[in-house]
Protein backbone atom coordinates (compact mmCIF):
# COMPACT_ATOMS: atom_id res chain seq x y z
CA UNK A 1 0.00 0.00 0.00
CA UNK A 2 0.56 3.83 -0.16
CA UNK A 3 3.11 4.61 2.33
CA UNK A 4 2.28 8.19 3.39
CA UNK A 5 4.46 8.91 6.92
CA UNK A 6 7.38 8.90 7.86
CA UNK A 7 7.08 6.94 10.94
CA UNK A 8 9.08 4.22 9.97
CA UNK A 9 12.47 5.45 11.59
CA UNK A 10 15.67 4.77 9.65
CA UNK A 11 14.59 4.94 6.13
CA UNK A 12 16.85 6.54 3.65
CA UNK A 13 16.71 7.79 0.37
CA UNK A 14 19.97 6.46 -0.77
CA UNK A 15 22.48 7.02 -4.25
CA UNK A 16 25.40 3.99 -4.73
CA UNK A 17 27.41 4.54 -7.03
CA UNK A 18 25.49 6.77 -9.10
CA UNK A 19 26.49 7.63 -12.73
CA UNK A 20 24.77 9.01 -15.43
CA UNK A 21 25.70 9.56 -18.86
CA UNK A 22 23.88 11.42 -21.50
CA UNK A 23 25.66 10.14 -25.36
CA UNK A 24 28.96 10.37 -23.82
CA UNK A 25 28.50 13.27 -21.22
CA UNK A 26 28.74 12.36 -17.58
CA UNK A 27 26.48 13.97 -15.81
CA UNK A 28 27.46 12.74 -12.39
CA UNK A 29 30.30 10.02 -11.79
CA UNK A 30 29.57 7.64 -9.03
CA UNK A 31 28.26 9.37 -6.28
CA UNK A 32 27.20 8.48 -3.12
CA UNK A 33 25.04 10.01 -0.98
CA UNK A 34 22.25 8.39 1.77
CA UNK A 35 19.52 10.89 3.05
CA UNK A 36 18.00 10.37 6.30
CA UNK A 37 14.80 11.55 7.33
CA UNK A 38 14.72 14.29 9.54
CA UNK A 39 17.69 15.70 8.24
CA UNK A 40 18.31 18.41 5.63
CA UNK A 41 21.04 18.15 3.07
CA UNK A 42 21.81 20.52 1.12
CA UNK A 43 22.91 19.81 -2.83
CA UNK A 44 25.31 22.61 -4.16
CA UNK A 45 27.95 22.77 -6.92
CA UNK A 46 28.30 25.28 -10.14
CA UNK A 47 25.98 25.54 -13.01
CA UNK A 48 25.69 22.07 -14.74
CA UNK A 49 27.41 20.35 -11.53
CA UNK A 50 24.94 17.40 -11.90
CA UNK A 51 22.69 18.10 -9.04
CA UNK A 52 19.22 18.09 -10.89
CA UNK A 53 20.19 15.02 -12.54
CA UNK A 54 21.20 13.62 -9.07
CA UNK A 55 18.02 14.33 -7.81
CA UNK A 56 16.36 13.30 -10.80
CA UNK A 57 17.66 10.04 -10.45
CA UNK A 58 16.86 9.99 -6.78
CA UNK A 59 13.33 10.82 -7.61
CA UNK A 60 12.71 8.43 -10.44
CA UNK A 61 13.05 10.79 -13.22
CA UNK A 62 16.35 9.48 -14.78
CA UNK A 63 17.86 5.61 -14.61
CA UNK A 64 21.66 5.51 -13.83
CA UNK A 65 23.65 4.48 -16.17
CA UNK A 66 25.48 2.68 -13.62
CA UNK A 67 25.04 2.40 -9.70
CA UNK A 68 22.26 2.18 -7.92
CA UNK A 69 19.13 3.83 -5.96
CA UNK A 70 18.13 2.50 -2.67
CA UNK A 71 15.05 3.92 -0.51
CA UNK A 72 15.37 1.88 2.67
CA UNK A 73 16.72 -1.74 1.77
CA UNK A 74 14.72 -2.08 -1.89
CA UNK A 75 16.05 -1.12 -5.14
CA UNK A 76 14.75 1.65 -6.99
CA UNK A 77 16.56 3.13 -9.75
CA UNK A 78 14.65 1.72 -12.51
CA UNK A 79 11.00 2.93 -10.99
CA UNK A 80 8.83 5.51 -12.08
CA UNK A 81 8.30 9.34 -11.07
CA UNK A 82 4.91 7.53 -9.84
CA UNK A 83 6.19 5.18 -7.90
CA UNK A 84 8.24 7.11 -5.86
CA UNK A 85 5.68 10.11 -5.22
CA UNK A 86 3.74 7.01 -4.24
CA UNK A 87 5.66 6.06 -1.96
CA UNK A 88 6.91 8.91 -0.15
CA UNK A 89 9.86 11.04 -2.53
CA UNK A 90 8.12 13.82 -3.51
CA UNK A 91 10.04 16.80 -5.10
CA UNK A 92 9.97 20.24 -6.53
CA UNK A 93 10.66 21.49 -9.46
CA UNK A 94 12.38 24.42 -10.60
CA UNK A 95 9.69 25.99 -12.83
CA UNK A 96 7.27 25.63 -10.46
CA UNK A 97 4.87 23.92 -12.68
CA UNK A 98 1.59 24.36 -10.84
CA UNK A 99 -1.88 23.80 -12.24
CA UNK A 100 -2.67 27.24 -12.90
CA UNK A 101 -6.21 27.63 -14.38
CA UNK A 102 -6.88 25.65 -10.79
CA UNK A 103 -7.22 27.52 -7.25
CA UNK A 104 -4.37 27.85 -5.03
CA UNK A 105 -5.76 24.72 -2.38
CA UNK A 106 -6.83 22.50 -5.47
CA UNK A 107 -3.06 22.44 -6.90
CA UNK A 108 -2.25 20.74 -3.04
CA UNK A 109 -5.77 19.06 -3.08
CA UNK A 110 -4.69 16.81 -6.42
CA UNK A 111 -1.91 15.08 -4.88
CA UNK A 112 -3.69 14.55 -1.14
CA UNK A 113 -6.20 13.16 -3.62
CA UNK A 114 -4.69 10.88 -5.52
CA UNK A 115 -2.72 9.32 -2.53
CA UNK A 116 -6.51 8.39 -1.54
CA UNK A 117 -7.83 11.34 0.45
CA UNK A 118 -11.73 11.71 -0.01
CA UNK A 119 -12.19 15.25 -1.34
CA UNK A 120 -12.73 17.26 1.70
CA UNK A 121 -10.00 15.55 3.68
CA UNK A 122 -7.94 16.54 1.67
CA UNK A 123 -8.74 20.06 1.30
CA UNK A 124 -8.67 19.91 5.25
CA UNK A 125 -4.81 18.92 4.72
CA UNK A 126 -4.49 21.21 1.56
CA UNK A 127 -5.93 24.68 4.04
CA UNK A 128 -3.45 23.19 6.87
CA UNK A 129 -0.37 23.31 4.61
CA UNK A 130 -1.50 26.61 3.05
CA UNK A 131 -1.67 27.74 6.48
CA UNK A 132 1.54 27.15 7.60
CA UNK A 133 2.88 28.57 3.93
CA UNK A 134 1.13 31.85 4.63
CA UNK A 135 -1.35 31.36 1.72
CA UNK A 136 -4.23 30.24 3.38
CA UNK A 137 -5.99 34.11 2.57
CA UNK A 138 -5.49 33.20 -1.24
CA UNK A 139 -6.42 29.75 -1.31
CA UNK A 140 -9.01 30.52 -3.53
CA UNK A 141 -7.38 32.53 -6.40
CA UNK A 142 -6.09 30.81 -10.01
CA UNK A 143 -2.54 29.15 -9.41
CA UNK A 144 -1.76 31.19 -12.20
CA UNK A 145 -1.95 34.71 -10.83
CA UNK A 146 0.68 33.91 -8.46
CA UNK A 147 4.09 35.62 -8.83
CA UNK A 148 6.76 33.18 -9.20
CA UNK A 149 8.19 32.98 -5.65
CA UNK A 150 4.78 32.19 -4.41
CA UNK A 151 4.23 29.56 -7.01
CA UNK A 152 7.41 28.04 -5.28
CA UNK A 153 5.93 27.66 -2.16
CA UNK A 154 2.80 26.17 -3.13
CA UNK A 155 5.38 23.77 -4.94
CA UNK A 156 6.26 23.33 -1.86
CA UNK A 157 3.06 22.66 -0.54
CA UNK A 158 1.99 20.02 -2.85
CA UNK A 159 5.23 18.02 -2.45
CA UNK A 160 4.61 17.66 1.50
CA UNK A 161 0.70 16.94 1.16
CA UNK A 162 0.46 13.38 2.65
CA UNK A 163 3.67 13.61 4.83
CA UNK A 164 6.21 11.73 2.67
CA UNK A 165 9.25 10.60 4.06
CA UNK A 166 11.34 12.73 1.74
CA UNK A 167 11.50 15.78 -0.16
CA UNK A 168 14.04 17.15 -2.54
CA UNK A 169 13.19 20.51 -3.15
CA UNK A 170 15.02 21.53 -6.73
CA UNK A 171 15.87 25.55 -6.22
CA UNK A 172 13.30 27.06 -4.40
CA UNK A 173 15.34 30.22 -3.35
CA UNK A 174 16.49 31.39 -7.31
CA UNK A 175 15.59 34.81 -7.88
CA UNK A 176 14.04 35.62 -4.53
CA UNK A 177 14.68 38.95 -2.66
CA UNK A 178 16.70 38.40 0.84
CA UNK A 179 13.37 38.99 2.42
CA UNK A 180 11.76 36.06 0.50
CA UNK A 181 14.78 33.76 0.97
CA UNK A 182 14.60 34.57 5.19
CA UNK A 183 10.75 33.08 4.57
CA UNK A 184 11.49 29.66 2.76
CA UNK A 185 14.55 29.30 5.00
CA UNK A 186 12.48 28.99 7.68
CA UNK A 187 9.89 27.07 6.09
CA UNK A 188 12.60 24.46 5.37
CA UNK A 189 14.18 24.96 8.36
CA UNK A 190 10.73 23.71 9.66
CA UNK A 191 10.08 20.83 7.20
CA UNK A 192 11.79 17.69 9.31
CA UNK A 193 10.34 18.70 12.68
CA UNK A 194 6.79 19.45 10.93
CA UNK A 195 6.72 16.15 8.56
CA UNK A 196 9.19 14.05 10.07
CA UNK A 197 10.53 13.81 6.50
CA UNK A 198 14.27 14.05 4.97
CA UNK A 199 14.82 17.43 3.23
CA UNK A 200 17.24 17.42 -0.32
CA UNK A 201 18.06 21.22 -1.11
CA UNK A 202 19.65 22.20 -4.14
CA UNK A 203 20.41 25.75 -3.81
CA UNK A 204 22.86 28.66 -5.18
CA UNK A 205 21.85 31.15 -2.71
CA UNK A 206 24.98 29.92 -0.35
CA UNK A 207 23.16 32.08 3.01
CA UNK A 208 20.35 29.72 2.76
CA UNK A 209 22.31 26.57 2.16
CA UNK A 210 24.22 27.90 5.10
CA UNK A 211 21.75 28.80 6.81
CA UNK A 212 19.55 25.66 7.00
CA UNK A 213 21.35 22.62 6.35
CA UNK A 214 23.08 20.20 8.53
CA UNK A 215 25.29 18.79 6.05
CA UNK A 216 26.66 19.52 2.45
CA UNK A 217 27.64 17.82 -0.56
CA UNK A 218 29.24 19.78 -3.02
CA UNK A 219 29.37 18.11 -6.87
CA UNK A 220 31.02 20.15 -9.58
CA UNK A 221 31.25 18.13 -13.17
CA UNK A 222 29.43 15.59 -11.98
CA UNK A 223 31.69 14.69 -9.22
CA UNK A 224 31.63 14.93 -5.51
CA UNK A 225 34.26 17.22 -4.55
CA UNK A 226 33.43 17.80 -0.52
CA UNK A 227 31.21 16.48 2.00
CA UNK A 228 30.75 18.02 5.27
CA UNK A 229 29.19 20.66 7.87
CA UNK A 230 28.64 23.76 6.39
CA UNK A 231 31.78 24.87 8.27
CA UNK A 232 34.08 22.35 6.42
CA UNK A 233 32.65 22.54 3.06
CA UNK A 234 33.34 26.79 3.94
CA UNK A 235 36.89 25.93 4.30
CA UNK A 236 37.96 22.90 1.75
CA UNK A 237 39.90 24.13 -0.94
CA UNK A 238 38.09 21.94 -3.67
CA UNK A 239 35.15 24.06 -3.20
CA UNK A 240 36.70 27.07 -2.76
CA UNK A 241 38.69 26.61 -6.40
CA UNK A 242 35.12 25.29 -7.88
CA UNK A 243 33.43 28.35 -7.16
CA UNK A 244 36.39 31.01 -7.50
CA UNK A 245 37.04 29.17 -11.26
CA UNK A 246 39.03 26.64 -12.57
CA UNK A 247 42.51 28.39 -12.75
CA UNK B 1 -15.68 61.62 -33.38
CA UNK B 2 -12.27 61.01 -35.33
CA UNK B 3 -10.77 60.68 -32.62
CA UNK B 4 -13.45 57.60 -31.24
CA UNK B 5 -13.04 56.13 -34.42
CA UNK B 6 -9.19 56.01 -34.07
CA UNK B 7 -8.75 54.76 -30.73
CA UNK B 8 -11.64 51.88 -31.48
CA UNK B 9 -9.14 49.13 -31.56
CA UNK B 10 -10.98 45.78 -32.16
CA UNK B 11 -7.81 43.92 -31.93
CA UNK B 12 -7.37 44.96 -28.17
CA UNK B 13 -10.61 44.51 -27.64
CA UNK B 14 -11.32 40.99 -28.98
CA UNK B 15 -7.65 40.14 -27.27
CA UNK B 16 -9.18 41.47 -24.03
CA UNK B 17 -10.88 38.21 -21.96
CA UNK B 18 -13.18 40.04 -19.94
CA UNK B 19 -13.78 42.89 -23.40
CA UNK B 20 -15.18 39.82 -24.81
CA UNK B 21 -17.05 38.57 -21.72
CA UNK B 22 -18.99 41.84 -21.97
CA UNK B 23 -19.31 41.91 -26.02
CA UNK B 24 -20.53 38.61 -25.44
CA UNK B 25 -22.93 39.63 -22.97
CA UNK B 26 -23.67 42.95 -24.55
CA UNK B 27 -24.87 40.56 -27.81
CA UNK B 28 -26.84 38.23 -25.81
CA UNK B 29 -28.96 40.98 -24.35
CA UNK B 30 -29.51 42.61 -27.87
CA UNK B 31 -30.37 39.42 -29.74
CA UNK B 32 -33.01 38.49 -26.56
CA UNK B 33 -34.36 42.34 -26.40
CA UNK B 34 -34.56 42.07 -30.43
CA UNK B 35 -36.02 38.65 -30.38
CA UNK B 36 -38.93 39.27 -27.30
CA UNK B 37 -40.40 41.82 -29.46
CA UNK B 38 -41.55 39.71 -32.15
CA UNK B 39 -42.87 36.21 -32.05
CA UNK B 40 -40.79 34.79 -35.18
CA UNK B 41 -37.87 36.10 -33.84
CA UNK B 42 -38.65 34.79 -30.09
CA UNK B 43 -38.99 31.37 -32.40
CA UNK B 44 -35.54 31.93 -34.28
CA UNK B 45 -34.57 32.42 -30.41
CA UNK B 46 -35.71 29.29 -29.15
CA UNK B 47 -34.46 27.30 -32.00
CA UNK B 48 -30.97 29.19 -32.22
CA UNK B 49 -30.30 28.48 -29.06
CA UNK B 50 -31.56 24.80 -28.74
CA UNK B 51 -28.79 24.61 -32.10
CA UNK B 52 -26.11 26.06 -29.99
CA UNK B 53 -26.91 23.46 -26.90
CA UNK B 54 -26.89 20.28 -29.38
CA UNK B 55 -23.10 21.76 -30.67
CA UNK B 56 -21.83 22.82 -27.35
CA UNK B 57 -22.48 18.96 -26.24
CA UNK B 58 -20.59 17.60 -29.10
CA UNK B 59 -17.63 19.77 -28.66
CA UNK B 60 -17.73 19.32 -24.77
CA UNK B 61 -16.98 15.60 -25.90
CA UNK B 62 -14.76 16.52 -28.24
CA UNK B 63 -13.11 18.96 -25.85
CA UNK B 64 -13.09 16.83 -22.68
CA UNK B 65 -10.99 13.96 -24.54
CA UNK B 66 -8.39 16.96 -25.96
CA UNK B 67 -7.88 18.18 -22.77
CA UNK B 68 -6.85 15.48 -21.06
CA UNK B 69 -5.46 13.35 -23.67
CA UNK B 70 -4.58 15.81 -26.61
CA UNK B 71 -6.69 13.09 -28.74
CA UNK B 72 -8.68 14.81 -31.40
CA UNK B 73 -11.43 12.24 -31.98
CA UNK B 74 -13.05 11.90 -35.16
CA UNK B 75 -14.91 8.84 -34.56
CA UNK B 76 -16.79 10.96 -31.72
CA UNK B 77 -19.57 11.45 -34.76
CA UNK B 78 -19.56 7.54 -35.65
CA UNK B 79 -19.80 6.83 -32.00
CA UNK B 80 -22.97 9.25 -32.22
CA UNK B 81 -23.93 7.53 -35.50
CA UNK B 82 -23.97 3.68 -33.77
CA UNK B 83 -25.78 4.61 -30.55
CA UNK B 84 -28.45 5.87 -33.08
CA UNK B 85 -28.40 2.32 -35.10
CA UNK B 86 -28.33 0.78 -31.99
CA UNK B 87 -32.07 1.20 -31.82
CA UNK B 88 -33.52 -0.89 -34.44
CA UNK B 89 -32.94 -4.14 -35.25
CA UNK B 90 -29.92 -5.24 -37.03
CA UNK B 91 -30.52 -6.32 -40.76
CA UNK B 92 -30.12 -5.22 -44.09
CA UNK B 93 -33.59 -5.54 -45.20
CA UNK B 94 -35.37 -1.91 -46.63
CA UNK B 95 -37.17 -1.58 -44.00
CA UNK B 96 -36.01 -1.35 -40.54
CA UNK B 97 -37.84 -2.08 -37.24
CA UNK B 98 -37.54 -0.20 -33.75
CA UNK B 99 -35.85 -2.92 -30.84
CA UNK B 100 -34.37 -0.69 -28.45
CA UNK B 101 -36.48 1.95 -29.69
CA UNK B 102 -39.65 0.30 -29.17
CA UNK B 103 -38.79 0.10 -25.46
CA UNK B 104 -40.31 2.29 -22.61
CA UNK B 105 -38.47 6.00 -23.18
CA UNK B 106 -36.67 6.03 -19.39
CA UNK B 107 -35.26 2.57 -20.67
CA UNK B 108 -33.75 3.83 -24.07
CA UNK B 109 -31.97 6.67 -22.88
CA UNK B 110 -30.72 4.24 -19.96
CA UNK B 111 -29.57 1.28 -22.64
CA UNK B 112 -28.64 3.89 -25.24
CA UNK B 113 -26.39 5.57 -22.70
CA UNK B 114 -24.93 2.27 -21.74
CA UNK B 115 -24.25 1.13 -25.28
CA UNK B 116 -22.23 4.34 -26.30
CA UNK B 117 -20.21 4.56 -23.09
CA UNK B 118 -18.95 0.88 -23.84
CA UNK B 119 -18.37 1.58 -27.00
CA UNK B 120 -16.53 5.04 -26.03
CA UNK B 121 -14.40 2.91 -23.15
CA UNK B 122 -13.92 -0.12 -25.75
CA UNK B 123 -12.47 2.34 -28.17
CA UNK B 124 -10.00 3.84 -25.64
CA UNK B 125 -8.63 0.15 -24.54
CA UNK B 126 -8.40 -1.26 -27.90
CA UNK B 127 -7.48 1.82 -30.09
CA UNK B 128 -6.22 4.52 -28.34
CA UNK B 129 -4.51 3.06 -25.16
CA UNK B 130 -1.67 1.48 -27.04
CA UNK B 131 -1.13 4.74 -29.09
CA UNK B 132 -1.00 6.98 -25.92
CA UNK B 133 2.32 7.73 -25.88
CA UNK B 134 2.45 8.22 -30.00
CA UNK B 135 2.39 11.98 -30.97
CA UNK B 136 -1.50 14.16 -31.12
CA UNK B 137 -1.30 13.55 -35.07
CA UNK B 138 -1.34 10.06 -34.83
CA UNK B 139 -3.93 9.48 -32.29
CA UNK B 140 -6.00 12.04 -34.38
CA UNK B 141 -5.05 9.54 -37.93
CA UNK B 142 -6.08 6.70 -35.73
CA UNK B 143 -9.17 8.08 -34.52
CA UNK B 144 -10.52 8.33 -38.61
CA UNK B 145 -9.45 4.64 -38.97
CA UNK B 146 -11.79 4.17 -36.30
CA UNK B 147 -14.29 6.12 -38.11
CA UNK B 148 -14.04 4.04 -40.93
CA UNK B 149 -14.11 1.01 -39.27
CA UNK B 150 -17.11 2.06 -37.34
CA UNK B 151 -18.90 3.13 -40.58
CA UNK B 152 -18.04 -0.13 -42.44
CA UNK B 153 -19.06 -1.90 -39.81
CA UNK B 154 -22.41 -0.74 -39.46
CA UNK B 155 -22.55 -1.06 -43.78
CA UNK B 156 -21.97 -4.98 -43.34
CA UNK B 157 -24.85 -5.07 -40.53
CA UNK B 158 -27.44 -2.64 -41.43
CA UNK B 159 -27.12 -2.46 -44.66
CA UNK B 160 -25.72 1.74 -46.97
CA UNK B 161 -29.19 2.50 -47.40
CA UNK B 162 -31.12 5.11 -44.74
CA UNK B 163 -32.99 3.57 -42.13
CA UNK B 164 -35.99 5.37 -40.62
CA UNK B 165 -35.95 5.36 -36.85
CA UNK B 166 -38.66 6.87 -34.85
CA UNK B 167 -38.08 7.65 -31.87
CA UNK B 168 -39.94 9.89 -29.36
CA UNK B 169 -42.01 11.23 -32.00
CA UNK B 170 -44.37 13.16 -29.33
CA UNK B 171 -42.02 15.56 -28.84
CA UNK B 172 -41.18 16.99 -32.31
CA UNK B 173 -44.64 18.49 -31.67
CA UNK B 174 -44.64 22.35 -31.38
CA UNK B 175 -46.12 23.65 -28.45
CA UNK B 176 -47.15 27.05 -27.80
CA UNK B 177 -44.90 29.21 -25.81
CA UNK B 178 -46.83 32.71 -26.29
CA UNK B 179 -49.22 34.32 -28.47
CA UNK B 180 -47.94 33.19 -31.78
CA UNK B 181 -44.98 31.48 -30.61
CA UNK B 182 -44.87 27.66 -31.19
CA UNK B 183 -41.52 25.74 -30.99
CA UNK B 184 -40.97 21.92 -31.20
CA UNK B 185 -41.00 20.58 -27.41
CA UNK B 186 -38.04 18.64 -28.89
CA UNK B 187 -35.91 22.32 -28.71
CA UNK B 188 -36.91 23.03 -25.35
CA UNK B 189 -35.97 19.42 -24.06
CA UNK B 190 -32.45 20.04 -25.70
CA UNK B 191 -31.78 23.27 -24.14
CA UNK B 192 -33.12 21.54 -20.68
CA UNK B 193 -31.14 18.38 -21.33
CA UNK B 194 -27.65 20.48 -22.09
CA UNK B 195 -28.21 22.97 -19.14
CA UNK B 196 -28.58 20.05 -16.77
CA UNK B 197 -25.80 18.09 -18.34
CA UNK B 198 -23.84 21.34 -18.49
CA UNK B 199 -24.43 21.79 -14.75
CA UNK B 200 -24.33 18.24 -13.75
CA UNK B 201 -20.71 17.98 -15.77
CA UNK B 202 -19.66 21.27 -14.00
CA UNK B 203 -20.08 19.68 -10.59
CA UNK B 204 -18.40 16.51 -11.02
CA UNK B 205 -15.25 18.16 -12.58
CA UNK B 206 -14.85 20.41 -9.24
CA UNK B 207 -16.46 18.67 -6.35
CA UNK B 208 -15.58 15.05 -6.84
CA UNK B 209 -12.13 14.02 -6.38
CA UNK B 210 -11.60 12.54 -10.31
CA UNK B 211 -13.01 15.75 -11.41
CA UNK B 212 -9.97 17.34 -9.56
CA UNK B 213 -8.06 15.36 -11.00
CA UNK B 214 -9.24 15.17 -14.11
CA UNK B 215 -8.94 18.85 -14.45
CA UNK B 216 -5.27 18.65 -13.20
CA UNK B 217 -4.68 15.79 -15.78
CA UNK B 218 -6.31 18.48 -18.79
CA UNK B 219 -3.76 21.20 -17.73
CA UNK B 220 -0.27 19.32 -17.44
CA UNK B 221 -0.89 15.51 -17.80
CA UNK B 222 2.70 14.95 -16.81
CA UNK B 223 2.85 16.56 -13.77
CA UNK B 224 -0.64 14.88 -12.41
CA UNK B 225 0.76 11.93 -13.08
CA UNK B 226 4.16 12.97 -10.89
CA UNK B 227 1.87 13.80 -8.11
CA UNK B 228 0.19 10.13 -7.87
CA UNK B 229 -2.76 10.86 -10.43
CA UNK B 230 -3.62 7.71 -11.78
CA UNK B 231 -3.52 8.07 -15.80
CA UNK B 232 -5.47 4.70 -16.76
CA UNK B 233 -8.41 5.52 -14.17
CA UNK B 234 -8.50 9.38 -15.12
CA UNK B 235 -8.77 8.84 -18.81
CA UNK B 236 -11.03 5.80 -18.65
CA UNK B 237 -13.68 8.17 -16.99
CA UNK B 238 -12.62 10.93 -19.66
CA UNK B 239 -13.65 8.52 -22.20
CA UNK B 240 -16.96 7.33 -19.97
CA UNK B 241 -18.29 10.94 -19.96
CA UNK B 242 -17.43 11.64 -23.13
CA UNK B 243 -19.52 8.25 -24.27
CA UNK B 244 -22.25 9.56 -22.09
CA UNK B 245 -22.48 12.97 -24.09
CA UNK B 246 -22.64 11.21 -27.41
CA UNK B 247 -25.47 8.96 -26.08
CA UNK B 248 -27.24 12.60 -25.61
CA UNK B 249 -26.40 13.43 -28.90
CA UNK B 250 -27.34 11.03 -30.24
CA UNK B 251 -31.02 10.70 -28.86
CA UNK B 252 -31.60 14.46 -29.77
CA UNK B 253 -30.36 14.16 -33.25
CA UNK B 254 -32.40 10.54 -34.04
CA UNK B 255 -35.55 12.15 -32.45
CA UNK B 256 -35.16 15.33 -34.97
CA UNK B 257 -34.20 13.46 -37.65
CA UNK B 258 -35.90 10.37 -38.15
CA UNK B 259 -33.64 8.70 -40.14
CA UNK B 260 -30.15 7.01 -39.79
CA UNK B 261 -27.54 6.80 -42.48
CA UNK B 262 -23.63 5.58 -41.70
CA UNK B 263 -23.13 8.90 -42.27
CA UNK B 264 -24.80 10.82 -40.09
CA UNK B 265 -21.98 11.46 -37.60
CA UNK B 266 -19.99 13.73 -40.51
CA UNK B 267 -21.70 16.75 -40.18
CA UNK B 268 -22.16 16.39 -36.46
CA UNK B 269 -18.09 15.85 -36.04
CA UNK B 270 -17.46 18.51 -38.28
CA UNK B 271 -19.29 21.11 -36.43
CA UNK B 272 -18.55 20.21 -33.60
CA UNK B 273 -14.73 20.43 -33.88
CA UNK B 274 -15.09 23.73 -35.67
CA UNK B 275 -16.64 24.74 -32.43
CA UNK B 276 -13.99 23.00 -30.17
CA UNK B 277 -11.37 24.94 -32.32
CA UNK B 278 -13.29 28.17 -32.18
CA UNK B 279 -13.84 27.84 -28.54
CA UNK B 280 -10.50 26.91 -27.84
CA UNK B 281 -8.75 23.66 -27.88
CA UNK B 282 -8.80 21.95 -24.56
CA UNK B 283 -11.02 24.83 -22.65
CA UNK B 284 -14.44 23.28 -21.47
CA UNK B 285 -16.31 26.53 -21.18
CA UNK B 286 -14.30 27.37 -24.30
CA UNK B 287 -16.35 24.42 -26.20
CA UNK B 288 -19.75 25.28 -25.07
CA UNK B 289 -19.09 28.63 -26.05
CA UNK B 290 -18.20 27.96 -29.05
CA UNK B 291 -21.25 25.80 -29.86
CA UNK B 292 -23.34 28.46 -29.16
CA UNK B 293 -21.64 30.48 -32.11
CA UNK B 294 -21.52 27.51 -34.47
CA UNK B 295 -25.12 26.35 -33.37
CA UNK B 296 -26.97 30.42 -32.60
CA UNK B 297 -24.98 31.78 -36.35
CA UNK B 298 -25.94 28.81 -38.15
CA UNK B 299 -30.03 29.28 -36.90
CA UNK B 300 -30.29 33.12 -37.31
CA UNK B 301 -28.46 33.04 -40.67
CA UNK B 302 -30.73 30.58 -42.40
CA UNK B 303 -33.60 32.69 -41.03
CA UNK B 304 -32.01 36.49 -42.04
CA UNK B 305 -30.24 35.60 -45.34
CA UNK B 306 -31.71 36.89 -48.21
CA UNK B 307 -33.92 34.06 -50.06
CA UNK B 308 -31.33 33.59 -52.78
CA UNK B 309 -28.51 32.93 -50.80
CA UNK B 310 -30.23 31.12 -48.01
CA UNK B 311 -29.11 28.05 -49.01
CA UNK B 312 -25.60 28.73 -48.40
CA UNK B 313 -26.16 29.81 -45.10
CA UNK B 314 -23.04 27.05 -44.21
CA UNK B 315 -20.70 29.51 -46.26
CA UNK B 316 -21.15 32.01 -44.21
CA UNK B 317 -21.32 30.31 -40.62
CA UNK B 318 -17.76 29.12 -41.99
CA UNK B 319 -17.02 32.30 -42.44
CA UNK B 320 -17.48 33.95 -39.27
CA UNK B 321 -15.29 30.79 -38.10
CA UNK B 322 -12.46 32.31 -40.30
CA UNK B 323 -13.14 35.66 -38.99
CA UNK B 324 -13.19 34.67 -35.26
CA UNK B 325 -9.77 32.48 -35.62
CA UNK B 326 -7.80 35.36 -37.51
CA UNK B 327 -8.88 38.20 -34.94
CA UNK B 328 -8.38 35.02 -31.79
CA UNK B 329 -6.35 32.58 -32.97
CA UNK B 330 -6.02 31.08 -29.82
CA UNK B 331 -10.02 30.56 -29.79
CA UNK B 332 -12.53 32.31 -27.75
CA UNK B 333 -11.63 31.21 -24.59
CA UNK B 334 -8.54 29.26 -24.73
CA UNK B 335 -6.74 27.06 -22.25
CA UNK B 336 -4.34 28.82 -19.87
CA UNK B 337 -2.31 25.81 -20.18
CA UNK B 338 -2.18 25.91 -24.18
CA UNK B 339 -0.44 29.63 -23.64
CA UNK B 340 3.23 30.29 -24.02
CA UNK B 341 4.61 31.08 -21.01
CA UNK B 342 6.59 34.46 -20.60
Amino acid sequence: MIKTSATENNITLEAKEVTIQFEGLTAVETVNEKLHTGEILGLIGPNGAGKTTLVNALTGFQIPTSGKVFLGKKEVSNLTPHWFRRHGVARTFQAGRLFREMPISENIEVAAISMGLGRRKAHAHAMELLEWLGLADRAKLPAGVLPYTDERRVGIGRALAMKPSFVLLDEPAAGMSDLECDEIMKIVSEIPSRFGCGVLLIEHNMRVIMGVCERIHVLDSGKTISRGTPQEVQKDPAVIQAYLGHG
Amino acid sequence: MQDIVKNFNYKKILSDKRALVILGIVISIIGIIVAVTDPVRFQILITSVSEGSFYALAALGIGLLFGVLRLINFAYGDWVMLAGYALILPSTAVTSTLIIGSFHPVLIVLIIIGFTVLLSVLSESTVFRPMRNTNPAIMMIASFALGYVLQNLTIMIYGGRPKSAGIFEELTQTVDLAEGVSVPLLKIITIGVTAVLLILLTLFLHRTRIGIQMRAAAEDFRMARMLGVRANFVIAMAFVISGFLASFVSLMYVTQIGILTFRMGTPIIVFAFIATVIGGMGSLVGSVVGGMVVGVSSVVLKNILPGSIRGFSDAFVFGIVIAILLARPQGLVPAKSARERV
